[in-house]
């Protein structure tokens, strides 16, 4: 018996040593960190570390570009909390509408709705351009008819009319075969900006197979002969091998094509969305969203995306001095 | 008189053996499927994460580059929530069992309450996480902090160990505890000394199975919003954090072909918290099991 009211005491006491060092902990610690730099960082700003933490989320296509700028970061500003959630372009702005985070990553503008409802809660936001992103439309390297498609027969493929859709529908000179068609899922920016300027409202085919993981997407195209899809030009390039890219109107996308306005509509900028009141008021905010506008260029090249004309970024570094 | 006809009983002979032969080979066949599946799976994820897995990426933060990327910010933010969610989970689960096999009376409320823990242990995890979001998240404002993420995925397991702590609080036999009261002992008496000790082979094994499943959960995680892009580790229980199926998650969506192989690495991280917990608990159970 008495092994077992050894193991009863250890077991509570463990657990009893547990509780008392949560409570212990939150007491000392939390104060710290719940506070935003304003306070600590205004007295401090003299030798240029800061301290605070900045909250973001948002698009998944904009991850990569905030992933490389963060990690820089951490290496100037060590003292600075970064911290940025995955939760695609709309999920972003939920949490950016609840007050939860100071900036919102969007791969498309945003919506009307989104920005009543941020009004309603009475939060002022600006709009910064970070990167361009080519949308790009794939096939399988087996598909020698379409490589290169005009808009009006994206719209013909991607539009949901009722019918089973054949690529012979589309051009009768192009096989009789069924076409799979793989899309973006639909919390994502990627899909929102294919429905603004490709399908225009009307709904896409309901015979897509939707997915949020864009790998998923690529492998699907890579594996049917007669698939299509579209996702982030990022996805493309590290691909390449495995897909076939269609020209839009005769535009392959490129990075000179993309950057100088010619792969057109499907070339795309990406945003973030900033709480003017955090550029105000938080200085570890205002400095990491400052170091984003001026490595974004850098970084969005690092990690497969194209770079903005050089005054964009100055603008955007104007606007945001503007703000604060 | 022969009661037995053996020409009979060898014409079925045949057709009884084979009979069993195919339910045997059958039920064989089950078994290799799950195992052989469980192989390959184990040899894809090794031979894709093993050239990543080194002391560079458990002591790295994320990055941009494959081979710079480590899992450290995942596995410490993993171990905080488990420093939420064990003591949570165990002292509430055990206490509810406590009151329901030995206080409860046997009547219709305490026996609608069974009903829905045993219901709760089967909601799906999304569903409390959006609970999580709306209570701790937002309206308690504990933000996207350990502990609300602690106390969400305590909640998810909670039913479980409920349920794991009655089964063994109801295993203990009755006689000892008839014995403990014939000796003058209290009824609390007799719980802590003698209900207890006999039932904490039971619970621990099915706490920390329970304690597993909240390790590798995902969903009510992405629900909460926890980030997963941070270059800081947690100092706190209200700091954020990130976890480790959360890493993995983000780095198998990645486009980059080398980053399923930083995945597979975690993954390998992930499998090794695992079965050390999980050998833990067939450790207590085999160590302590005393049977009646």
């Amino acid at each position: 018996m008495k092994k077992w009211k050894y193991l009863t005491m250890t077991a509570v006491m463990g657990s009893a040593l547990m509780l008392g060092a949560c409570g212990g902990e939150s007491a000392q610690n939390g104060n710290g960190t719940e506070t935003n730099a304003s306070t600590d960082a205004g007295q401090e700003a003299s030798d240029e570390k800061l301290q605070g933490s900045v909250a973001g989320d948002g698009s998944s296509t904009v991850a990569p570009i905030i992933e490389a700028v963060v990690e820089e970061y951490a290496g100037t500003q060590p003292d600075v909390k970064v911290s940025v959630g995955v939760s695609g372009t709309g999920g972003g702005f939920e949490k950016f509408i609840a007050g939860e985070t100071d900036f919102s990553n969007a791969s498309r503008n945003i919506k009307d709705e989104e920005k009543a409802k941020l009004e309603e809660a009475g939060i002022d936001f600006t709009e910064l351009a970070l990167a361009y992103d080519g949308l790009s439309v794939v096939v399988n390297p087996e598909n020698d008819w379409a490589q290169d498609l005009t808009v009006e027969q994206l719209q013909k493929i991607w539009i949901e009319d009722g019918t089973e859709k054949k690529w012979s529908d589309i051009d009768p000179s192009w096989p009789d075969e069924k076409i799979v068609f793989y899309s973006p899922g639909t919390d994502s920016g990627t899909y929102d900006y294919f429905d603004e300027v490709i399908l225009d409202g009307a709904d896409l085919v309901s015979a897509a197979t939707l997915s949020e993981d864009d790998n998923m997407l690529v492998q699907g195209v890579a594996g049917d002969k007669n698939a299509i899809g579209f996702f982030g030009y990022a996805y493309y390039l590290e691909n390449k091998d495995k897909l076939q890219i269609v020209k839009i109107n005769g535009v392959e996308p490129t990075n000179e094509t993309i950057e100088a306005g010619e792969y057109t509509p499907l070339s795309r900028p990406l945003f973030t969305y900033v709480k003017n009141s955090a550029m105000k008021d938080n200085e570890a905010a205002y400095d990491f969203i400052q170091f984003t506008l001026e490595n974004a260029g850098d970084m969005a090249e690092a990690v497969g995306y194209v770079r903005l004309p050089e005054e964009q970024y100055t603008e955007g570094l104007k606007t945001l001095e503007g703000l604060k | 008189m022969r009661y037995i006809d053996d020409s009979v009983v060898m014409k079925r002979m045949t057709k009884r053996i084979t009979f069993n032969k195919v339910w045997k080979t059958l039920f064989f066949l089950a078994t290799t499927f799950a195992l052989v599946t469980l192989a390959i799976l184990l040899y894809r994820i090794i031979t894709q994460g093993i050239d990543y897995l080194n002391i560079d990426f458990l002591t790295n933060f994320a990055s941009r580059f494959a081979d710079k990327a480590g899992i450290k910010a995942a596995l410490v933010g993993s171990l905080w929530l488990m420093t939420v969610v064990a003591p949570v989970s165990i002292i509430l689960g055990v206490g509810t069992a406590i009151y329901l096999e030995e206080y409860a009376k046997k009547n219709k409320i305490n026996d609608f309450i069974r009903m829905n823990i045993s219901n709760l242990a089967g909601v799906p995890s999304i569903v409390f996480g959006l609970l999580g979001l709306t209570i701790f998240v937002r309206m308690l404002g504990l933000g996207k902090s350990v502990l609300a993420a602690g106390f969400t995925m305590s909640l998810l397991i909670l039913p479980v160990i409920i349920v794991a702590a009655q089964e063994a609080i109801r295993a203990v036999p009755n006689e000892q505890r008839e014995a403990s009261y014939g000796m003058g002992a209290t009824k609390w008496q007799t719980i802590l000394r003698v209900v207890l000790p006999a039932a904490i082979p039971g619970i621990l094994t099915g706490s920390i199975l329970a304690l597993s499943r909240a390790i590798g959960e995902t969903a009510p995680l992405v629900v909460l919003g926890i980030p997963v892009i941070l270059q800081f580790l947690p100092n706190s229980f209200l700091s954020q954090f990130t976890a480790l199926p959360m890493q993995i998650y983000d780095w198998a969506k990645r486009p980059q072909e080398a980053f399923q192989y930083v995945a597979a690495a975690g993954i390998l991280v992930l499998m090794t918290v695992l079965l050390l917990m999980n050998s833990i608990a067939i450790f207590i159970r085999n160590k302590f099991q005393k049977r009646y």
